[in-house]
């Protein structure tokens, strides 16, 4: 393999080849390695991709599969505050999709994307298993349950205020 | 444990932890500290007691009174009134719905009465995070006694004649799944716990790794030992942090009691555990799947054969079993199979989770003998249909299952039974709707799932099921035809006679379930352009009643689109072509003066 131009900072790079390293750079090991470079940049990036793939020996085409199979790694950066709205089957028969379309309404941003300010993003998940909540939305890690569309509004609001 | 005059027990399942329980926990803790109670009272985080819909649950013991919806400002009312002066909190009581009496007691709650608690042994009843806690109510004796008596096909012996079950879903007698494996000889076997809980609305696994994580450990040592493997892997999805930490943590003290690691119990035997993570496919729950993401790739099934017992974790002899069945194996050696096999029905023993969900009244994590009935889970345990509203049906096996009726109600719930009426146990979700629920709208959901979660890896799976779901689409927006219904059942029967794995297979069951059980619903939707439960968007109307009509202006003023019109106090209309179909005006009116048709 060709040596690979990286183009990211030199602490995020090293930062990467020493997750590698932690895991012996065994191929194997790519969902591990996979996991805790998103744990740190929050997205794997192109060039992440490019330089795990190096460090573990195997072709990036490999490493793009299996990012693009799993619906937990993203290759678009995540918003300060990433709202994620619970599609579980007990949310949905207690009206998930009501709370979905508020949240595009109120944020103007379809699912799966994030806002031109970086501050919330917005995506869908299968159950959290807070079903005893349900409809339930996490927003940045915080759970909200037994939610209206009319609490959207609320939610952001209080968000956005942290952020004034 | 017996230096303290009273435990107070907070469940510490995700559910409860989300409405604050870790707040109250310190509340109680500062409020006792305050007191000089701290020495007498300790406080323990355990895990999920099942009641979800009442949480944050807080019992109290040796006494039992179990709190319901718990806030952190009630800590300082239960300290002063119930430690210090032995008075219990009434307003904080269960009450009964239906004679309104409070009940401190849990066991003569509806929603226990009826339950039997194997798998769920511990959850709810000791510290998770404390391996002294589990060995004070037995844990690792099974583990001591298998080792000692050292015969691992007598042990194999004993789970196959209690009749055990994979809990996954499936239902592969789960002894002669570990016979299969320990008879293939190879230099190194590997032992698997499927954790990898992807069905939406289904919450089992997950709470028996929070409420219970040695009872793994010590049962996949068990199977390690059966079968031959010196190395346990655990598959668990990395959306349940709370899970992972806990497992974690029960690993960690097993390998310095010595329960983990070489020589366990001075014997020849040595074993270790390790954690996986899963990063989000619902198809990686299938074993061939699971194994590959296991070793890094893409989490696609192969055909089988060869099975797992064959060719596994890298190529080496592997057996993979759920963490619910895992659950069962340490009680069914300490009580024998006789007793296990003397519960549930011909076929299926022992008892089965079910995580509870939907419009029901009470939420939760149950557990039940197999045969009881749909109609004790949904009516005595789960309360009945919230709101008062009228049954219509249950979802069982999540996007594998099927829907069943009122006319399945009074079947008793075992493997064949379920598979019989249509639907199938699967893990353990069981999501209830009422009569508003639209039945096209839920096969659509779970298709939509499907089409999401395809690996892509064959044709059928693939494609077909897309085809499904744009045919189910077109029908909830009132563009279906008959034949469109027809190609439905069809193309169902295809796509399962010929994908390669469970989830293809098994993935058009929704839509033919319901398809059998509420054809007049289908056909509504496809002749009359209606849906009956007014879920379909497209094909509701709202409308103003004239005569109900007060010309309050509410609606208009609510209205984002600017669809009402009319002057005040004169009856207002709905323009049809403007209107979204939001719904803010059923909720703005006090007058009832709207109707979707």
């Amino acid at each position: 393999m060709d040596k690979i131009i990286i183009k990211m900072k030199k602490e995020v790079s090293d930062k990467i080849i020493e997750i590698c390293d932690r895991f012996n750079n065994q191929p194997g090991e790519l969902i591990n390695v996979l996991h805790q470079t998103q744990d740190y940049l929050g997205y794997l990036p192109a060039e992440a991709q490019e330089l795990i793939a190096e460090r573990l020996h195997i072709p990036t085409a490999k490493v793009y599969g299996v990012v693009s199979f799993y619906s937990f790694f993203t290759m678009v950066p995540k918003g300060k505050y990433p709202i994620s709205v619970c599609m579980g089957t007990a949310c949905y028969v207690r009206g998930a999709e009501k709370i979905l379309d508020a949240f595009t309404n109120e944020l103007k941003i379809p699912v799966g994307e994030t806002d031109k300010d970086g501050i919330f993003s917005l995506t869908s998940l299968r159950c959290v298993g807070a079903c005893g909540l349900a409809p339930v939305a996490l927003v940045d890690g915080k759970v909200f349950g037994r939610l209206a569309p009319a609490n959207v509004k609320d939610i952001i609001k209080e968000y956005r205020e942290k952020e004034d | 444990m017996a230096s303290y005059k009273y435990h107070i027990l907070l469940c510490g399942g995700t559910g409860c932890t989300a409405s604050e329980s870790p707040k109250i926990k310190e509340n109680f803790q500062q409020i006792l500290a305050e007191k000089n109670l701290s020495e007498d009272v300790q406080v323990v985080t355990t895990g999920c007691f099942g009641f979800c819909e009442k949480g944050p649950i807080v019992k109290i013991l040796p006494d039992n009174t179990f709190y319901t919806q718990v806030k952190p400002e009630d800590c300082r009312e239960i300290v002063d009134e119930h430690i210090v002066k032995g008075r219990k909190v009434i307003r904080l009581l269960y009450e009964n719905p239906e004679n309104k009496e409070h009940i401190s007691d849990s066991k003569h709650m509806g929603f226990y009465k009826k339950q039997m608690r194997i798998a769920l042994r511990n959850c709810g009843f000791i510290d998770p995070e404390n391996i002294d806690e589990y060995i004070a109510r037995d844990g690792y004796k099974a583990l001591a006694s298998v080792l000692e008596q050292n015969d691992p096909a007598a042990t194999i012996d004993i789970i196959k004649k209690s009749g055990l079950r994979g809990r996954g879903g499936a239902g592969f007698p789960t002894g002669l799944k570990w016979e299969l494996c320990a008879k293939n000889s190879a230099d190194q076997k590997y032992m698997i716990c499927n954790a990898d809980e992807g069905d939406p609305g289904a919450f089992m696994d997950r709470s028996i790794l929070e409420g219970d994580p040695h009872s793994i450990i010590e049962a996949m040592a068990i199977g390690g030992f059966c079968i031959g493997a010196t190395i346990g892997l655990v598959y668990i999805r990395a959306e349940y942090p709370l899970a992972i930490h806990r497992l974690q943590v029960a690993i960690d003290q097993a390998r310095e009691y010595g329960l983990l690691g070489n020589n366990i119990f001075g014997t020849d035997f040595s074993f270790d555990i390790i954690l996986r993570y899963g990063a989000g496919a619902f198809v990686c729950g299938e074993e061939t799947a699971l194994i590959h993401s296991m070793e890094g790739q893409r989490g696609e099934p192969t055909f089988k054969p060869p099975f797992p017992a064959v060719s596994g974790y890298m190529k080496k002899p592997s057996n993979v079993n759920n963490v619910e069945t895992f659950a069962n194996i340490p009680v069914i050696i300490n009580k024998g199979w006789e007793w296990f096999s003397s519960i549930g029905t011909e076929k299926s023993k022992g008892t089965k989770v079910f995580a509870l969900a939907g419009q029901i009244n009470n939420v939760g994590l149950i557990e039940v003998p197999m045969g009881i009935t749909l109609r004790e889970v949904i009516y005595e345990i789960g309360g009945g249909i919230k709101g008062g509203k009228k049954f219509k049906a249950v979802q069982t096996g999540g996007p594998s299952g099927g829907c069943l009726t009122e006319k399945f109600l009074d079947t008793p719930i075992d493997y064949d039974n379920l598979v019989a009426a249509g639907s199938m146990m699967g893990s353990g979700g069981m999501i209830v709707m009422d009569e508003t629920s639209c039945m096209v709208s839920v096969a659509k959901f779970y298709l939509d799932f499907t089409v999401e979660e395809s690996c892509g890896k064959c044709t059928p799976c693939r494609v077909g099921n897309k085809r499904l779901s744009e045919i189910l689409d077109r029908i909830t927006k009132g563009n279906g035809t008959m034949e469109d219904l027809a190609l439905l059942k069809n193309l169902s029967k295809v796509i399962k006679d010929t994908a390669l794995c469970g989830l293809g297979q098994t993935s058009p069951n929704p839509v033919l379930s319901t398809i059998d059980n509420f054809w007049d619903e289908y056909v509504a939707h496809v002749t009359e352009k209606k849906c009956p439960a007014g879920q379909c968007k497209a094909l509701k109307q709202y409308v103003i009643n004239a005569e109900a009509c007060k010309g309050c202006t509410a609606c208009a003023r609510n209205c984002p689109v600017g669809a009402i019109k009319g002057t005040v106090k004169m009856p207002h209309e709905i323009n049809q072509e403007l209107c979204i179909k939001c719904g803010t005006c059923i909720e703005k009116c006090k007058f009832n003066a709207i109707s979707i048709i």
